[in-house]
């Protein structure tokens, strides 16, 4: 044997055999077994230099004779801190378009804004999503945004343009003319300061606030009771018995996702809760709200008033006539304190009597409250109409369009089209391309507010901030810039903020500000003490007075329109946006479109089915669908659709219902009664990605009723324990050393908001195939939400069910690929290798969940052929690209995807776990469908730690696996759902 | 007194063995009739329209076709296994009857073996056009690489690879072997110089000898002794493609038998559409006679009732099995959205190859090449039914669609048949049709001038 030197005592006791017995960790390992072998070698020998000659000149000849692609990549000159190519950096920051409100946190990869998650620091939203607060990301990358400021059209720059607008500006405002600006209800303090200094500059400026989901009704109310128009903080998390009144509260009611995470707090079941809330809604219409109460009770717009008088009347003493309502009545008042009632009307008088209700329940002061606002839809409908009266007039000179399209969203367009026209001068700061803008003298195109800093505060003392998580992608500037620009300051808007805060919202303390504001940016919130003045209390008696007059539930028989906004496209502002028009509505399942849905009565009396035909008054013609649950008479459109202007995958889809708005008692009516509808001949053709609606009578779906669960845990899931009889094999169980990934699904929980579709979209590159693909049964979504019917087609039931790959142990679709391409983890994660499938589709048919997914077409751009991209709405243009997220492979033509229970997400953290020397914690990874959601419905952990909250779930009574007697040992299980009926 | 009746003979006509050679080597001979070159036009554009629908497959992917995220195979796979099944007649009748010693085989092997080699290279398209990435379809075969993948050997589409290819291979040699004394004789007669070099070369040096017989005669056996079992294996493994799912309606354990006994049904049925007609238009009714065509009816009726009364079989054991899923897979065939194709495929299967329990019907040339298209039809119907009734509606309703074919999976499908007939019209040019050899070895036991001079 070779005689061995060794220069130092440690590299002898690394002794040969210490490296067999591999104890030591594999890194070290191997760097100490490169060290001794660069010891023994005696440097390259002529063998080694011919090798290498020969290589280089081989790779020299390949190199020279093949045309390189250009590449550039150019690293950072200066390298900014905190950023490390390849990593994610994560940005507090808010989201509010308007209309909807959430705290977020945005990741960045590589300078790009990716994907949007929830904040859990928010007071208000607590980590919680919306479906389109998970979408906004791609607004950023909109193909219609506008690249330049435009002046009559013409691209310019900001300093003429500016030169020009303050001329102009301070010439109207000289001659003692109106300048309006009309906005959506602004949360942000700054920016109201902002535009108090442009007013000051600009004396005869007005402020028009103008909400497209208005809540005027409401604040007119308060107007009444408490003498101060505001909206109340509402707290469903405080509430045992919730009474709704067309109200959609965990869809787009006001403060949908701060409702859902209220509401689904109160109707979880596990982790020791026994109680549940009961809901029971009134509605004409089948609503994401309704479709999930206890109890939904199916009456016409025309009645709400009635049945609202009812309940106030049989609250307060006197006798009701409907059972219903006296029953309901009996189960509010034994829950005095801990209810809440809330209607969506906007009729003013039907507000106060909701009020009086609450009042009567002693409501204020627990589930609502006077001294914390709600601070979003403080527009009151009666100044928009004025505004559009006065301008038809001519009598304002100039409007800045900050964020609105009336001309796609005022229900009387020709009226406002024709102010407009009259208005001479016309700026808008839209960034992207409307009905509105495009009829503009100047465009000053406004950042995308991921681009943009901006501050909140949309409850009484919650304060936001938003921060830009990418410089402007295009010469655009921000409104709150502009403004400030124009009204003489030289400030940028951060400056302004801050200073704002220094001076309004910072209370000093021993820190000093630099710290606060660093913090408040680092957490993206702060809550501080305030508080509103106290309110007079509330005199019932005008309710009550009303309440006696109105009481008569009246059973017309006229036609009865019922208008409202989805949880995809909401008021239409994000119609541009693919992810949100492919997204599956959640009670119908139809996308890429708006329809009429009908009853099935309505429909046998005037010959329609689906896909027919009809004008409502006169407008459309909408394609018909026919909704179970829906009013007999009463006919729902979505808002939103139908848009002129404003991108590909915007225009041309759907109807623009808003024409069909009514406005009575000083505000805009969703609800309308008199409606007329006529049949038109012919058909369209909507795309719905679930066509088949029952359940057939199999345990897909498990539901109880609370008290059937009280008495017995298992009830619903009785079939279980005989299903696990019979799982016998004669094969080993396949054992998982160290983590076992799993999903639990709480059924209770699951509203079926939709935020989880679009977040895993967002997260995993999942494709958009359009319209004519979905028609095709061709949607590439990695979890749906499956809905069924069960009970009368009058008003039934719906349960909801969210699917993706179950990670099945025994997989079905493993063992048929023939050339291996999905294979089992050792951590029981079914994975696909896209690179190594051929694309037989065996796996697909074969799975019984029906949850992979086949690239048909070229839909992302990944294939080798060039000139065969299908790609309908533009997902696949630069600008478009740069959301994807690079962790996740974009798959070619031909190969099968599905969920990979974001396995890109385990890694890293496995990774940082590793890192740091520690094992992975419980709640560490979290997948991008369990972080979006509102409601907290789906956890994903380690099945291996039995103290995990995932095993505590799969050990829960409830907990139950689909199509489990089939043997596939699925890794996601379901907890039943539990209704609150009393029986 | 009972005397047994005498076997009608297999060849008809007083003919000498010059005779045979000189009646069956006349469709090569000669330029090809008008008939001829109509027929190929038709297939051969039949088949060009096979070719661009195979150009939007491969280009613009899958989704040219009719299938949807629920429905992953529809025509592709039903095309393929009712080409296969077709692919069963010709060794079936060359192997199994020769070893079942049944003569009235030697007029119609050649043919039905040819036919069977043509349908298996049809088939054979259509598992690799349905690829979602063909040009990656190499995968599937275990060879060496750097990257140590290996195919996966539980997956029934891999069984399926070595089954197909084993078949066709097998065939294939099996058909040659019996075509080279054949080759011979059409060497020998070859005026033309060129003609005679080629056939010689592809004779391999045939001369005739006792020792080339015996030695012919040997392998042939032993060839036939090979093919048998693939018969039944084949269309076995293709059903395990199936049979080994978790899909209520395919996951049967009945199927092996079934496919089987299906496919030498469609086999037949295949083999008597095409003969019916070369018969006549090659003036060999005399080689393929009435006689032939009837104890083809009557195998017909044999696996036409078992695939009959399997099934009936499936859906006793739907109902006795007590799972829901299976119960409703099976009333969905009968009565669900699609339940025209099974009733269809009921009728042409089950009900029309009983008529042939009539001699009339059996024996009658008219009907029995009415009830043979019938067969075909409803054959492909079976794996239509099979395929996509199946699939259609599974598990969970929620993903419950429906399919329609598109213009170009039909085309792919047209295409397939034109390239059927236009390889069968090049193979009634190149080679004798019938067995010349086989069928002068039992000119003597079983012709007419030996049946009637023994008789006399």
């Amino acid at each position: 044997m070779e005689k061995k030197y060794y220069k130092s005592l440690e590299e002898l006791r690394i002794a040969p055999d210490e490296f067999q017995n591999g104890e030591m960790l594999g890194d070290k390992k191997s760097l100490l077994l490169m060290e001794q072998e660069l010891k023994q070698s005696t440097g390259p020998n002529r063998r080694d230099f011919l090798k290498l000659f020969g290589f280089t000149v081989a790779s020299a000849a390949v190199a020279a004779s093949c045309e390189q692609p250009v590449r550039k990549a150019i690293p950072f000159l200066i390298q900014p801190e905190e950023v490390t190519p390849g990593k994610a950096n994560y940005y507090a920051s808010t989201f509010y378009d308007g209309n909807d409100y959430c705290s977020i946190l945005v990741k960045v990869r590589d300078g790009r804004p990716i994907k949007i998650e929830g904040n859990t620091l928010s007071a208000v939203t607590g980590g919680g999503t919306s479906a389109r607060t998970q979408a906004s990301v791609l607004d950023l990358y909109d193909n219609a945004r506008y690249r330049e400021p435009l002046n009559q059209g013409q691209e310019t720059s900001w300093e003429q343009i500016d030169a020009e607008i303050m001329n102009k500006l301070g010439e109207i405002s000289g001659r003692g003319g109106r300048i309006v600006l009309l906005s959506p209800t602004l949360i942000s303090p700054s920016t109201k300061a902002a535009v108090d200094l442009f007013k000051n500059r600009y004396p005869g400026t007005e402020l028009v606030q103008y909400d497209t989901t208005s809540a005027s009704a409401i604040l007119k109310a308060n107007e009444l009771s408490f003498g101060k128009a505001f909206i109340p903080a509402y707290h469903f998390d405080k509430a045992d018995v919730i009474i709704g009144f067309d109200a959609d509260f965990l869809g787009t009611w006001l403060s949908p996702v701060e409702f859902t995470k209220q509401y689904v707090s109160k109707r979880k079941l596990h982790e020791g809760n026994k109680a549940m809330s009961r809901h029971i809604h009134f509605e004409s219409g089948m609503s994401l709200t309704g479709s999930n109460a206890d109890k939904r009770i199916v009456i016409k717009p025309s009645q709400q008033k009635a049945y609202v008088a009812q309940l106030l009347l049989a609250l307060s003493g006197s006798a009701a006539e409907n059972p219903e309502i006296i029953k309901i009545a009996e189960e509010l008042s034994t829950a005095k304190g801990r209810s809440l009632v809330v209607s969506n009307s906007q009729d003013a008088e039907t507000q106060l009597m909701i009020n009086a209700i609450n009042e009567l329940l002693g409501n204020y002061g627990n589930t609502l409250l006077t001294d914390v606002h709600l601070k979003v839809r403080q527009a009151d409908d009666a100044a928009m109409t004025k505004l559009t009266e006065e301008m038809a007039q001519g009598v304002v000179d100039g409007i800045i369009l900050y964020d609105v399209n009336p001309s796609y969203d005022f229900p009387d367009r020709e009226k406002w089209v024709a102010g407009l026209e009259k208005t001479s001068l016309k700026i808008t700061f839209n960034s992207v391309k409307s009905e509105t803008s495009e009829t503009a003298n100047y465009v000053c195109p406004d950042h995308h507010y991921l681009e943009s800093w901006n501050d909140f505060e949309v409850k009484t003392g919650h304060y936001s901030l938003a921060q830009p998580a990418i410089r402007h992608i295009f010469n655009t500037r921000q409104a709150q810039e502009s403004l400030l620009k124009w009204a003489g300051s030289e400030k940028d808007f951060r400056t302004f903020i801050q200073e704002y805060w220094q001076q309004n919202i910072y209370q000093t303390d021993l820190t000093g500000f630099v710290s606060f504001w660093n913090k408040c940016v680092h957490d993206g919130v702060y809550v501080s003490e305030k508080k509103e003045t106290p309110v007079p209390a509330l005199d019932i008696s005008a309710a009550s007075a009303i309440a006696s007059t109105n009481s008569v539930i009246v059973a017309d028989d006229s036609y009865q329109l019922d208008l409202y906004y989805n949880v995809s496209v909401g008021s239409g502002k994000h119609a541009n946006n693919p992810w949100l028009q492919e997204l599956p509505d959640p009670v119908t399942k139809i996308c890429w479109d708006n329809y009429a849905a009908i009853s099935q009565k309505l429909a046998d009396e005037m010959g329609l089915e689906d896909e027919s035909l009809i004008t409502i008054n006169k407008l459309g013609p909408f394609p018909v669908v026919i909704q179970p649950g829906q009013e007999s008479r009463t006919v729902s459109v979505a808002l939103g659709y139908g848009r002129e202007k404003g991108g590909k995958s915007a225009v041309g889809v759907g109807v623009n219902a808003y024409p069909l708005m009514g406005f009575a008692h000083g505000s805009r009516q969703l609800q309308t009664i008199g409606a007329s509808i006529e049949k038109v001949n012919g058909k369209f053709r909507l795309a719905r990605t679930q066509t088949h609606h029952s359940m057939e009578g199999r345990q897909i779906v498990r539901e109880t009723t609370l008290a059937a669960y009280l008495d017995n845990p298992k009830s619903g899931n009785e079939i279980r324990d005989e299903i696990k009889k019979h799982l016998k094999t004669i094969y080993p169980k396949k054992e998982y050393a160290g983590l076992h990934w799993g999903m639990a699904i709480d059924l209770n929980s699951c509203i079926g908001c939709n935020a989880c579709i679009v977040a895993c979209s967002a997260e995993n590159n999942v494709p958009v195939v359009g319209k004519e693909q979905v028609l095709m049964a061709r949607e590439m979504h990695w979890i749906r939400i499956d809905r069924y019917y069960t009970g009368d087609p009058e008003n039934p039931e719906l349960i909801r069910q969210p699917v993706m790959c179950q990670h099945c142990d025994n997989a079905p679709c493993e063992n048929v690929c023939p050339v291996a391409a999905t294979t089992h983890s050792d951590e029981g994660i079914n994975q696909m290798a896209y690179n190594r499938c051929i694309g037989t589709r065996y796996c697909n048919n074969n799975c019984p969940y029906k949850v992979r997914r086949f690239n048909f077409f070229d839909y992302t751009n990944a294939d080798a052929l060039p000139g065969n991209l299908y790609d309908t709405e533009e997902m696949t243009v630069d600008l478009r690209k740069l959301v994807l997220n690079p962790d996740v492979t974009t798959r070619a033509k031909g190969v099968i995807e599905k969920c990979s229970f974001c396995i890109q997400r385990i890694q890293d953290k496995k990774l940082k776990a590793k890192i740091e020397n520690r094992p992975l914690a419980d709640g560490e990874v979290i997948t991008a469908c369990a972080q979006a959601c509102p409601s907290q419905a789906i956890v994903f952990g380690n099945l291996n730690d039995k103290e995990s909250k995932v095993s505590l779930m799969f050990a829960d009574e409830r907990n139950y696996h689909v199509l489990e007697e089939l043997h596939v040992l699925p890794s996601v299980g379901y907890l039943t759902k539990v209704k609150n009926t009393n029986v | 007194m009972y005397v047994s009746p005498i076997r009608e003979p297999l060849i008809k006509g007083n003919k000498d063995y010059s005779q045979v050679t000189r009646d069956i080597m006349a469709p090569m001979a000669g330029k090809p009739s008008k008939y001829w070159y109509m027929g190929m036009a038709l297939a051969g554009a039949a088949a060009l329209m096979g070719a661009w629908a195979s150009y939007e497959t491969v280009f613009n992917g899958i989704g040219t076709w009719g299938l949807n995220k629920t429905i992953g195979w529809a025509w592709d796979i039903t095309n393929f296994v009712w080409w296969v099944g077709i692919g069963h007649a010709g060794t079936f009748i060359s192997a199994i009857l020769l070893l079942f010693r049944q003569k009235w085989r030697t007029s119609i092997n050649r043919s039905a073996e040819a036919m069977t080699l043509i349908a298996i290279a049809c088939a054979g398209f259509f598992p690799l056009i349905h690829m979602g990435r063909l040009l990656l379809g190499f995968f599937i075969f275990p060879y060496p690489n750097t990257r140590d993948l290996w195919v996966n050997f539980n997956s029934p589409l891999l069984w399926d690879v070595f089954a197909i290819t084993t078949y066709f291979l097998v065939s294939l040699v099996f058909w040659y072997v019996g075509l080279i004394p054949d080759i011979g004789t059409v060497r020998d007669k070859a005026k033309n110089k060129i003609r005679k070099a080629i056939y010689g070369f592809l004779s391999f040096g045939w001369t005739g000898s006792a020792r080339h017989w015996s030695r012919h005669e040997t392998i042939s056996l032993v060839l036939a002794g090979l093919a048998a079992p693939l018969v039944l294996s084949v269309h076995t493994i293709v059903s395990f493609d199936f049979a080994t799912s978790v899909i209520p309606g395919w996951h049967t354990t009945i199927f092996p038998p079934y496919f089987v006994s299906g496919a030498i049904f469609s086999g037949f049925a295949m083999v008597l559409t095409l003969l019916i007609v070369a018969r006549k238009a090659l003036n060999l009714e005399d080689y393929i006679t009435i006689n032939h065509i009837e104890s083809m009816n009557k195998i017909i009726i044999l696996t036409g009732s078992i695939v009959g009364i399997a099934y009936l079989t499936e859906f006793f054991i739907a109902w006795y099995s007590g799972v829901e899923y299976e119960q409703y897979a099976f009333f969905n065939r009968a009565f669900g959205p699609y339940a025209w194709a099974y009733w269809i495929m009921m009728t042409c299967n089950v009900i029309t190859p009983q008529l042939f329990w009539f001699k009339k019907i059996r024996t009658s040339l008219i009907a029995t090449f009415i009830i043979s298209i019938f067969v075909n039809i409803g054959m492909w119907f079976e794996r239509f039914v099979i395929v996509v009734t199946s699939l259609h509606r599974d598990y969970l309703p929620s993903s419950w669609s429906m399919y329609k074919p598109t213009l170009v999976e039909v085309g792919l499908y047209i295409g397939t048949l034109g390239l059927f007939f236009t390889l069968f019209l090049l193979f009634i040019r190149i080679f004798p049709v019938i067995a010349i050899a086989e069928v002068k070895s039992v000119l003597k036991s079983s012709g007419e001038h030996q049946k009637h001079a023994h008789h006399e």
